[in-house]
């Protein structure tokens, strides 16, 4: 089967054409394009699937799903990859499948052994996270499922597993040097190469090959990103709510 | 053969809180037009707010679109060019129809032609006046907007009054809430004030020097406000209906003057009213006495092509696929895009 994945979870746009049989086996990426620049999502996502098209003579038609980071992530970033993932679903009739963004960064280390942890940026003082592991060294176990928690917090879940971490995403610009001098001091830490430290489709695709072969599809129609937040203005409501709740 | 000649517009509009969808034929017959609202949920925050306003388009926008397609009875394989609002308009929001919208017409391998949400705005007097064609003028007052515009021809505009600094629709929609009538301000007030005197409180109309078809309502709504102020400091109870009416007359006032002020410089012949808050019921009645007593046809869409809808966009899209428009896979949503601007 051939899944056309999509990333615009963060700062990087990607796009790939993964073949395979369901569930991943012989699996198999044809393309892969993958900007990290500062033109919006908007401006080269469908260029580059385009791009991709056309040097691959890839039918679109021929397609079997559509498989896509669905949160966390930018929000706006999230719509544009979920819109255009809606888009093509509807027009070529093919279910989605949606990627938790945090578990197709973690497949970017299929295969390292200990626990992998994407961490991006989430501002506010927190990381988007989660820690898997790869049993048999192949198979994508979550062992904590993607969350907004502080570095902090994450340090302490992590310390508790005992075990070798590998850590990637754009949070580790961001975070590296507390983690290496403070939170994570003394822990045996790892920190992913260039080439697989950021969102990438190919991951998302192969992934999904799998999560296809697992049922885990949704219809065009009905997916929707996982933000893992509420909006700010539902936030702010709820505080001045239960403030109210307690002055009364 | 005829059949064969048929123009068929799906159109996308989400540039602030409607989700819609719609098929035009030809520009001119709405096929469907199907629109999923957001106003109750914004209603809880009073006013919109656009990450919750994004979320629900992604949310709603296959629905609308299969809706508009199942209810005009084509397939997308029968439409001829998909057209969708690329600005002006929330950046977030805007940027979910444009996604989609791209994607669609990529995968149906069809032409994608990006409208202006003004334009969409004026070309909804097409849809029920088979007869009006350019050149007129055009007044759109909206939430957004306040724009005295010169319509050329399909697609052409000249801007010749802006507003200054509120849009009238933002007016409504402050003083409503000043004076508890909460959101949406414009048919809240448009309700209240046909219990009112419209001349019971003298507000100013202002008129902005050397720019007379400009508008600008940020003096009038502190006018408004500093009135209902001085009631309370004074302990008094202020009447509701007076302040919507007068207030309401007194923004009906200056959109007139200054659209006739045009009308006789320009020497037009059509004036179509256009915008949501083009179905204000005392607005229209002025502008429709105004345009007789000077000899001008007067046009306005029903209520339902006022307020944002994607038939509108349709038409628009309509006469800008036949002008040769065609928008590119990088098309992007243009938040503060200019009348007549690409």
């Amino acid at each position: 089967m051939r899944v056309l994945a999509l990333d615009s979870s963060g700062l990087v746009a990607s796009v790939a054409v993964v073949e395979g049989k369901e569930g991943n086996a012989d699996a198999c990426t044809i393309a892969e394009y993958t900007v990290n620049y500062k033109k919006t999502h908007s401006q080269t996502l469908l260029p580059m699937l385009d791009e991709v098209a056309k040097m691959t003579d890839l039918d679109l038609a021929s397609i079997d799903a559509v498989a896509v980071a669905a949160g966390p992530g930018s929000f706006t970033g999230l719509r544009i990859g979920s819109a255009t993932a809606k888009g093509l679903g509807l027009a070529l009739e093919k279910p989605l499948i949606p990627v938790p963004t945090l578990e197709g960064l973690a497949y970017n280390l299929c295969g390292v052994g200990g626990l992998v942890c994407p961490i991006m940026d989430a501002r506010r003082g927190q990381v988007y996270t989660g820690i898997y592991r790869f049993q048999d060294g192949e198979h994508l176990t979550v062992v904590e499922d993607q969350m907004a928690v502080s570095i902090e917090e994450l340090g302490e879940k992590l310390k508790a597993y005992k075990e070798e971490v590998t850590f990637l995403g754009d949070g580790v610009p961001v975070f590296r040097e507390v983690l290496e001098t403070q939170i994570m001091k003394g822990e045996k830490i790892r920190f992913a190469p260039a080439n697989m430290n950021r969102q990438r489709a190919a991951s998302v695709g192969a992934l999904g090959l799998i999560y296809y072969k697992e049922g885990k599809t949704q219809t065009a129609e009905e997916h929707k990103p996982d933000y893992l937040r509420v909006s700010q203005a539902e936030r702010e409501r709820k505080e001045r709510m239960e403030h109210d709740t307690v002055s009364m | 053969m005829n059949q064969e000649k048929d123009v068929l517009i799906l159109a996308i509009e989400s540039s602030c809180d409607e989700t819609a969808a719609a098929v035009v034929k030809n520009g001119r017959e709405v096929c469907s037009n199907v629109i999923s609202s957001q106003i109750a949920l914004h209603t809880l925050y009073g006013g919109v707010v656009p990450e919750i306003a994004s979320r629900k388009h992604i949310e709603k926008i296959n629905q609308v679109i299969c809706a508009a397609l199942d209810e005009a009875g084509v397939t997308l394989a029968d439409i001829t060019a998909i057209g969708v609002t690329y600005g002006p308009g929330l950046v977030g929001a805007l940027l979910v129809g444009v996604a989609e919208a791209k994607a669609i017409a990529y995968a149906a391998k069809k032409p994608l032609v990006g409208v202006h949400h003004i334009e969409g705005h004026i070309a909804a007097n097409f849809i029920e006046h088979k007869e009006l064609e350019p050149p007129f003028f055009s007044l759109v007052v909206s939430g957004g907007h306040t724009h005295l515009v010169r319509v050329k021809d399909y697609g052409k505009f000249d801007i010749i009054g802006r507003t200054r600094d509120d849009a009238a629709g933002e007016a409504f929609d402050k003083v409503a809430r000043a004076i508890g009538l909460g959101y949406p301000g414009g048919p809240k007030i448009d309700k209240v004030a046909k219990e009112g005197n419209p001349d019971a409180i003298a507000f100013p109309r202002a008129h902005v020097e050397d720019a007379p078809y400009d508008f600008s309502f940020s003096g009038l709504k502190s006018a408004v406000l500093n009135y209902i102020n001085g009631c309370r400091m004074k302990g008094e109870e202020y009447c509701q209906a007076d302040v919507a009416a007068s207030f309401q007359k007194a923004v009906t006032d200056v959109l007139v003057a200054n659209a006739m002020h045009a009308v006789e410089e320009y020497q037009v012949d059509k004036f179509a009213l256009a915008g949501g808050v083009a179905s204000n019921s005392a607005l229209r009645k002025a502008m429709k006495e105004a345009c007789e007593e000077r000899g001008v046809k007067f046009y306005y869409p029903s209520p339902v092509y006022c307020t944002d809808n994607a038939a509108m966009i349709g038409v628009a899209a309509y006469y800008e696929y036949l002008n040769g428009t065609r928008s590119g896979w990088d098309l992007n949503a243009v938040p503060n895009l200019k009348l007549g601007e690409r």
